[in-house]
């Protein structure tokens, strides 16, 4: 059977973030769903420990880890039940674009601030009208003198009210062709014109500091241009590969979690004097989600060694992600009904992860601009 | 039988749905729901133009209709706000224990109290294979026969926080024989020892909440026996269909609300240059989900007819539930889709829907107990 080749290294990292989570996290995550926050200390708490941005170099204090570290944080966060510590948005989706297109200046400012926890990062593309079709964004930057004016709205941007420093997404209006006229912008919080929206309201992810962002007239220095003028488009591209990758391994992670959580309901749990795990019925059911995460886990560990190897993988990413957090979710409905009554309370930690599954079919691309980018590549027109 | 709505069946539905209009409010479902507070208001106005009960006989103030035009009140309800929906409809659950096993007396005292809108009922959702397992034990205290003594605590009591009378299944431990020991009984949510032991917050349903509801030597006067003596396990399974059926037209309704503002979202929004509803799979989405929507309402409208003969037809009403909830959490699922992000953020109510769905859909057993239920009355006993 395929398995990812952890070494010791690989191990001793888990180990030891899972020791910090169970005892730095896991205690408190009740009181964060409630309070629909988190305090900002534990991102300092994390990246201390250095669980924060693996794979940045470690010039910049970085561990300068393969992709196998961001597996493991994302597996292991999943058992945290939680999502208000959104540690692979900012170690595996946001910074990697400063890693990638930052300037040495750039690098040298922000970089060692992610690793450690101080820069929480968020990144904004999705607009309130320009979601699957990110290309239509109306946020614009318009260059004057030495500095960038920008203008426009952000929503759903997860780690929108702890960011310290977001990666922004906005059009240049003197260019007509979209995939020329996006730029990525380092806007960093306090700037003047840039506020913070309030914490959105969501079926889950409920610690999650999502927000909507908006820039006023807000003027930041030309040299906060984030790779090459009018690139943006295609920057993005690039990196919603490793995005993707991301949610199929979280949604992979969320299904295992409980499917194992209610095997193990069912080994300890009777309904009219039979043991559920008895029943042949649920035997099967069990047997069924068994069988997928199996198939799924050699397909997604196939993705993670080809991206590894940094390998192009986005046609292959988006059949994971789709298949993966829809797998994900009828997995979690398939749970919730053979546990039962006790499915229908929140106290039962499936519940919570429930409502927050239901999320991976949305974001990051939502299944249906998924299958369209397959659709592409199989020549059908 | 063939289910077609009469005029007056569907002047029900009309006179239904002007009043949710008029009295749901969103910005009110959505705090309710936060807080896990019960829709007083709304509940005692729908009591008072004659909602709650409407298949109840008029004599006890109810409708004097049938179980269909029950139905039609709690899909129409649900549709336009599941979890006030609901909350309304479940309120009077246990009113149908009453109607159908209660004395004269017992009618005449209690069923217009909670079909006029002053008393909500708190009851555990009755499972075939769970019932026995409840703690409650009931002793004959005193005087033989004049007063109950209840001891124990039962779970998820639907509505338990807000109830004024709670009914409940009760093991006889002074009978021999376990099986032939439980009682149906009828508990005021204000006699002394009766206490809110603990208000599960819920994924779903949370205007009506589930409960687990502390008896600690509490009195209750014999009258307060419902049905017959040791008979409460059968008498509780007779009413089984009242209750699948008023949870698959609240599913029922729950998928059509959650369908309605999906495609609300479709029209209007624009995305890729035009709207989303011209995209032929959105086209074929809203499509699977209208054929769902369908197929549930023709078992659930025909199980109604069923529900109100002399002979429940359970297979129905068993298959009906099932359709319906599954029903309601495939299209609402589909209806967060298709708002996208929005979909998921509280403020476009599809995503209560799919955890009210979830909720009555899980809230009907588990995943074997419907189907292992009409598997049993459709292969019968097997000659060994």
């Amino acid at each position: 059977m395929n398995q990812l080749p952890y070494t010791d290294e690989h191990n001793a990292f888990r180990r030891r973030l899972r020791d910090f989570l169970e005892s730095e996290v896991i205690p408190h995550v009740d009181r964060w769903e409630t309070d629909h926050r988190i305090p900002r200390d534990i991102w300092r708490k994390m990246g201390r420990e250095g669980f924060l941005c693996t794979a940045v170099p470690r010039e910049y204090g970085g561990l300068g880890g393969d992709f196998l570290y961001s597996v493991i944080v994302n597996e292991e966060m999943v058992r945290t039940n939680h999502t208000g510590l959104m540690a692979q948005l900012h170690s595996d989706v946001v910074v990697p674009y400063i890693d990638t297109f930052g300037s040495a200046a750039q690098k040298e400012k922000y970089l060692p601030g992610c690793v450690s926890g101080d820069i929480v990062t968020a990144v904004a593309m999705t607009e309130p009208d320009a979601g699957s079709d990110l290309a239509s964004m109306t946020s614009t930057a318009v260059e004057e003198g030495g500095q960038v004016v920008l203008n426009g709205a952000k929503t759903f941007i997860s780690n929108g009210i702890h960011c310290d420093l977001v990666v922004l997404a906005a059009r240049n209006p003197n260019v007509a062709n979209p995939h020329n006229a996006i730029s990525l912008y380092l806007v960093e919080d306090g700037t003047a014109g840039f506020k913070k929206g309030q914490r959105i309201e969501k079926m889950g992810m409920r610690s999650q500091d999502t927000a909507e962002l908006f820039f006023t007239n807000c003027r930041i220095p030309a040299e906060n241009l984030l790779g090459e003028k009018g690139g943006g488009f295609i920057q993005l591209m690039q990196k919603l590969q490793q995005e993707r990758l991301v949610v199929a391994i979280w949604s992979m992670a969320i299904a295992k979690y409980m499917m194992s959580w209610t095997r193990d309901f069912c080994r300890r749990n009777s309904r009219g004097g039979e043991l559920l795990a008895a029943s042949q019925a649920i035997q099967f059911a069990l047997v069924e989600m068994e069988t997928d995460l199996r198939v799924g886990t050699a397909f997604l560990n196939d993705l993670i060694m080809a991206h590894n190897r940094r390998e192009a993988v986005v046609v292959e990413t988006s059949m994971a992600k789709f298949w993966m957090s829809q797998k994900a979710n009828q997995i979690a409905n398939r749970c919730l009904e053979v546990v039962g009554d006790v499915a229908a309370r929140e106290e039962c930690p499936l519940v919570r992860m429930w409502r927050d599954v239901r999320i991976q079919t949305i974001f990051a691309g939502t299944n249906e601009i998924m299958k369209g980018i397959v659709a592409k590549s199989m020549n059908l027109q | 039988m063939t289910y077609r709505l009469n005029p007056s069946q569907k002047a029900i539905q009309k006179t239904a749905l002007e009043f949710a209009r008029g009295e749901f409010d969103k910005d009110t479902a959505r705090e309710f729901d936060k807080r896990a507070e019960f829709p007083e208001t709304i509940w005692r106005k729908a009591a008072e133009l004659g909602f709650i009960g409407i298949h109840m006989p008029e004599k006890f103030s109810g409708g004097g209709m049938g179980s269909l035009e029950n139905v039609l009140v709690a899909e129409t309800f649900a549709g336009k706000d599941s979890t006030t929906g609901a909350a309304i409809m479940l309120a009077g659950l246990a009113a149908d224990w009453l109607a159908r096993f209660g004395s004269e007396t017992q009618q005449t005292e209690l069923l217009p109290e909670i079909l006029e809108g002053r008393m909500r009922t708190g009851a555990a959702l009755v499972q075939p294979d769970a019932v026995g397992q409840d703690a409650l034990i009931g002793m004959e205290d005193g005087e033989p026969g004049v007063l109950w003594r209840i001891d124990g605590e039962l779970d998820s009591v639907i509505n338990g926080r807000a109830a004024d009378i709670f009914f409940v299944l009760c093991s006889n431990s002074t009978f021999a024989e376990p099986s032939g020991g439980v009682s149906m009984l009828v508990v005021e949510a204000d006699k002394p020892g009766v206490t809110v032991e603990k208000d599960h917050p819920m994924l779903g349903l949370r205007m009506t909440g589930a409960a687990r509801i502390k008896f600690a030597g509490v009195h209750v006067p014999l009258v307060n026996l419902i049905g017959r003596r040791n008979q409460g396990l059968k008498q509780a399974s007779r009413i089984l269909p009242e209750s699948r059926l008023l949870l698959a037209a609240l599913a029922l309704g729950t998928a059509q609300g959650a369908f309605d503002r999906a495609l609300a979202h479709v029209r209007e929004r624009e995305q890729f240059g035009k709207k989303i509803a011209g995209f032929q799979v959105t086209r074929h989405k809203l499509a699977e989900m209208a054929l769902q929507i369908e197929q549930a309402r023709c078992l659930t409208y025909q199980a109604a007819l069923q529900v109100d003969g002399k002979k429940a037809d359970f297979r129905l009403v068993a298959m009906a539930n099932l359709a319906a909830t599954r029903a309601a959490v495939s299209v609402a699922f589909e209806a967060i889709q298709l708002l996208g992000g929005y979909g998921y953020t509280s403020e476009y109510d599809v995503e209560r829907s799919y955890r009210d769905a979830k909720t009555l859909q899980v809230l009907s057993g588990n995943g074997n107990t419907l189907t292992d239920e009409i598997g049993d009355s459709i292969i019968g006993k097997l000659k060994s």
